[in-house]
């Protein structure tokens, strides 16, 4: 496992997969996500983007912020173009009219992966292509200006379940991919979170090793859409862990493992607290909502630390 | 009704040389700017692999540079912002656990400099 210095030559230096100039609001989460995933791969890398933020921001024409090959697809079949780019290359090599390795990456926002491309992906996932496939979770269509996806937490508030007299916001907890993509057991897949640099490396490395496909899912604080101070990027997606809501774990071959657990798991209310999207449940009358929120992140982490203990494969 | 091609005969999409955003400087955007203390930096990194904007810029130093303490720092080490592209979020500030980066606002710096 490389240093954070080994790291930060790789994202930072002259060979660097992604480049300065991109349009990404101030603070926002996805830099670091992105350029720390595309250094932990040790063959040349092959990027295909659903759209999102970080396909918009980083290829205003005629500028492109990458330094990889990387195409844009639709918002669907960010898997599917994958799969399909995967089966060339290795019909190229067949007929040997190509040499060397890669690895080959699909990056998806949450809405273009909990919800409209999900189909791709779990075909993808089924045929078992060698690729791996990244979601940047932002909570929600952060591009068009924060509207509810599948990945959208309980509570929050967003312009397509605004809060309001009837409303607390969305009514339903999130979809677990996580669990979702192991289901279609698969060899890897892993959940980290954007401040935790050395275990976000670490799991991008293992899901391109992998022996078939793998899925990386990682929490990424929008500084516009949850909007805070864009200096607490980092502190909200540790608070994120610190609370369980996000837990850090992997499971590897259907073996769960939890990569850190909070010695004293912090009130979901530090999370919460200065995101404008939950807001509302700081008001009188809403108090049951954070309630209920604790009550299902302590039952999920219980049921975490169950799969792990139990050693039942996935 | 236009001819039928066979895909072979398709048209590209567009091609784009790589990494031409570098040619887009976002510093413009910047209200707040980040102010080093080299000689108070450990090079730990956490503000280099934190920053959004790969803004602060790393190298290899043999002979090592001069940081916390006195100390010289050998290996790879960070350079000075490159406030081209830095956008001014103050991530790198926030997290600094030496506390060596502060941050001004962008008129005090300006202003600073046309006393110089
Ligand atoms: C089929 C289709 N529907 C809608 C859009 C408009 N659209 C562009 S980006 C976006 C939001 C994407 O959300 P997500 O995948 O979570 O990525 P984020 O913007 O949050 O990074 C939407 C709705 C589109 N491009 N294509
Ligand atoms: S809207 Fe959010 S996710 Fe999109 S670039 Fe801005 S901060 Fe990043
Ligand atoms: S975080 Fe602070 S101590 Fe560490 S390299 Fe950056 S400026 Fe230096
Ligand atoms: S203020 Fe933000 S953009 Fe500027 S160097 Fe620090 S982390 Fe990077
Ligand atoms: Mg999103």
């Amino acid at each position: 496992m490389p240093t954070l210095q080994e790291i930060a030559l790789k994202t930072d230096g002259v060979d660097a997969r992604i480049v300065s100039g991109h349009r990404m609001c101030s603070g926002c989460g996805i830099g670091p996500l992105i350029k720390t995933v595309l250094a932990a791969s040790d063959k040349p890398v092959i990027v295909i983007s659903a759209t999102g933020c970080l396909e918009v921001v980083t290829t205003i024409y005629p500028f492109t912020a990458w330094n990889t090959p990387w195409m844009h697809v639709t918002f669907e079949n960010a898997a599917s173009v994958a799969s399909g780019v995967e089966a060339a290359y290795k019909a190229l090599k067949r007929r040997g009219k190509i040499d060397g390795d890669v690895n080959i990456l699909a990056v998806g926002g949450d809405g273009g992966t909990y919800d409209i491309g999900f189909q791709a992906l779990s075909g993808a996932l089924e045929r078992r292509h060698k690729f791996m496939y990244l979601v940047y979770d932002n909570e929600g269509y952060m591009n068009t200006g924060n509207q509810r996806s599948g990945a959208t937490p309980f509570g929050a508030s967003t312009t397509t379940v605004p809060a309001g007299k009837v409303s607390f916001g969305k009514p339903q907890w999130r979809k677990n991919l996580v669990e979702i993509a192991a289901a279609h057991r698969i060899p890897y897949v892993g959940q980290a979170a954007v401040h935790n640099t050395l275990d976000l490396y670490k799991k991008a490395q293992k899901g391109f090793n992998a022996d078939g496909p793998a899925v990386l899912a990682v929490l990424q604080p929008c500084t516009t859409n949850w909007s805070f101070d864009p200096a607490l990027t980092m502190q909200y997606s540790k608070l994120a862990v610190e609370t369980n809501f996000w837990p850090l774990y992997e499971i590897e071959n259907g073996f769960v493992h939890i990569s850190t657990k909070p010695s004293n798991r912090k009130p979901i209310e530090e999370f919460l607290k200065g995101q404008t999207r939950f807001r509302h449940l700081f008001k009188p009358g809403n108090e049951h909502v954070i309630v209920e929120m604790q009550k299902m992140i302590d039952d999920e982490w219980a049921r975490l630390l169950k799969l792990e203990e139990s050693g039942i494969q996935f | 009704m236009s001819e039928r091609k066979a895909w072979q005969e398709l048209e590209l999409g567009v091609e784009l040389p790589a990494a031409t955003s570098l040619g887009y400087k976002t510093g413009g955007w910047r209200v707040l700017r980040p102010v080093w203390n080299a000689s108070e930096c450990t090079h730990c990194m956490i503000c280099v692999s934190y920053c959004p904007d790969m803004a602060i810029p790393v190298t290899k130093s043999e002979e090592g540079v001069a940081g916390k303490g006195g100390r010289m720092f050998k290996g790879i080490v960070r350079l000075e912002t490159n406030l081209d592209y830095c956008k001014g979020c103050g991530i790198c500030a926030h997290e600094c656990p030496t506390k060596c980066i502060s941050i001004i606002r962008e008129e005090e710096a300006e202003q600073a400099a046309c006393k110089l």
